[in-house]
């Protein structure tokens, strides 16, 4: 399945069960030299729109939510030594967590790669 | 806040857009907070290299009387500092008080060089305290002596272990100043006024130039090579690690200059005197200490923590509150400032920072938390 967008500008991509978020790179060029990740425990359950973690540029912190229903199953500690993989490969390495969805159906709603462009250029 | 449609530009703003700047709403004008480079390419520039700033949004003016003394005198009503004994060519530090001896706003003042200048003083405010502080200052002012707020100036600041390289080439006479000295010069046969002070730690100075003649000097400065564009983002984080205060957030007008750890703003004739605003309360923190006080945080941890978060002991109460906080590139690490009880303030004590409802393990630190570098001429 092709990769899925939110508005809060998460990427979305789905194996099986098993969803893998991270931010887009139009987020990260917003958010500036990223510093600090901090993920959530493996293990809880997120509902859509939870927040599931927060970005730590030089200026501020932002939180980052969970797009879909499900349950924490890995998160990518690589990102605490080094938060700046999310500038530099934000839509790849520096994925942010793997959730197990609860509902599949959930991602009918979410907005495939040309809805998104078309809702960047209306930014 | 301003709008959109109201906020201010700078004589840079074009070519802040030029530049690939992201401009934000700041005290009113658009300011470029980052450049492509990003904060941290920024900040490193400014401790490597040179940074340009553009600050033509801080207030600058003078006060006009029919001479020094009576001038200066005038300032002293408000302010702690000796602004009488202030030497030509010299520029101080200072802050405006309230009547409890609180900060209305802290602020530059340069006794300009040349008789022709006598009774004139060249002050810069925070753009955010503009209207307040004028207005304070107008109405304190005896009928001899006038404030002119300059509305036609831009003000950059150029900073960094390299500025005085850099500025030898366009403006000879930058290199005999000392740190806070000022001179009238030629910048490329501009007519500029330039102290050696900033707000970054580094040597470096701020140049005041006519608004129609700021962008070929920016230009000139930025056509070499070891200068680059910095932004608000990169300013914050670097006057951050030298310890220095930002008004409205470290200080503000229920903080007192004791509290706030700038007591080099009182000298020694005001002191004795103690005939300032606020002095009673003032002189009273200077003997017996200030309940609460501004000290530096450095944390364990990678998270950094915030203005607004709560400091607790290690016993668990709530001992204060920080100021600033975030990321200092220059060491990799979390940095903050904020006040607490004078109880909690010795260097070595252990603390925790409220963030997001978790406690992050923290340091009360000596500041500057990066050795200022500030420019010392050698003995003649």
């Amino acid at each position: 399945m092709s990769t899925r967008y939110t508005e809060d500008h998460e990427w979305i991509t789905v194996d099986g069960d098993i969803a893998t978020v991270g931010i887009t790179t139009y987020a990260q060029e917003q958010l500036g030299d990223v510093v600090f990740v901090e993920l959530p425990e493996v293990g809880r359950k997120v509902s859509k729109g939870d927040e599931a973690a927060v970005v730590e540029s030089v200026k501020a912190a932002s939180e980052v939510y969970a797009p879909l229903d499900g349950e924490i199953v890995e998160a990518n500690d690589a990102l605490a030594d080094a938060p700046g993989k999310v500038n530099e490969d934000p839509e790849g390495a520096a994925w942010f967590v793997k959730i197990r969805l609860a509902d599949a159906g959930q991602l009918e709603g979410l907005m495939d790669e040309a809805a998104y462009k078309a809702h960047l250029e209306g930014l | 806040m301003a709008d959109a449609e109201t906020l201010l530009s700078t004589p840079l703003t074009d070519l802040h857009r030029e530049l690939g700047a992201r401009l934000v709403p700041f005290a009113g004008y658009e300011m470029p907070v980052q450049y492509p480079a990003g904060i941290i390419a920024e900040h490193a520039q400014t401790r490597e290299k040179a940074g340009l700033f553009d600050v033509s949004h801080m207030g600058q003016a003078f006060l006009v009387g029919p001479d020094h003394e009576t001038t200066a005198r005038a300032l002293e009503t408000m302010v702690p500092s000796d602004v009488a004994g202030l030497k030509p060519g010299r520029q101080r530090y200072t802050v405006l008080l309230n009547a409890d001896g609180g900060i209305v706003d802290d602020l530059m003042v340069t006794r300009p060089l040349g008789a022709e200048n006598d009774g004139r003083l060249y002050l810069v405010v925070n753009a955010s305290r503009k209207d307040v502080d004028y207005a304070m200052i107008a109405a304190g002012l005896p009928g001899n002596v006038r404030l002119e707020p300059i509305e036609d100036r831009a003000l950059v600041a150029l900073q960094g272990p390299m500025a005085a390289e850099v500025m030898a080439s366009h403006a000879p006479a930058a290199a005999d100043l000392a740190f806070m000295g000022a001179a009238e010069m030629e910048f490329d046969g501009i007519k500029v006024h330039v102290s050696r002070s900033g707000y970054t730690g580094e040597d470096g100075y701020e140049i005041s130039v006519p608004a129609g003649a700021a962008e070929p000097l920016a230009r000139a400065l930025l056509a070499d090579e070891r200068v680059g564009p910095v932004g608000l983002g990169a300013r914050d984080s670097l006057r951050l690690e030298a310890g220095l205060c930002l008004y409205g957030h470290d200080l503000d007008e229920t903080t007192s200059p004791v509290e706030g750890g700038i007591t080099f703003v009182l000298q020694k004739r005001r002191k004795e005197a103690g005939d300032f605003p606020g002095a009673t309360r003032i002189l009273s923190e200077l003997a017996k200490g200030a309940r609460r006080v501004r000290v530096g945080l450095t944390l364990a941890g990678r998270a950094p923590a915030r203005e607004g978060a709560e400091i607790r002991s290690t016993d668990g109460p709530v001992i204060g509150v920080l100021t600033s906080g975030g990321f200092a590139p220059t060491l990799g690490a979390p940095i903050a400032m904020g006040y607490v009880d004078a109880a909690h303030a010795a260097t070595g004590t252990q603390v925790k920072l409220v963030v997001r409802g978790r406690e992050l393990d923290a340091e009360v630190a000596a500041m500057p938390f990066v050795q200022q570098r500030y420019y010392r001429k050698p003995a003649a």
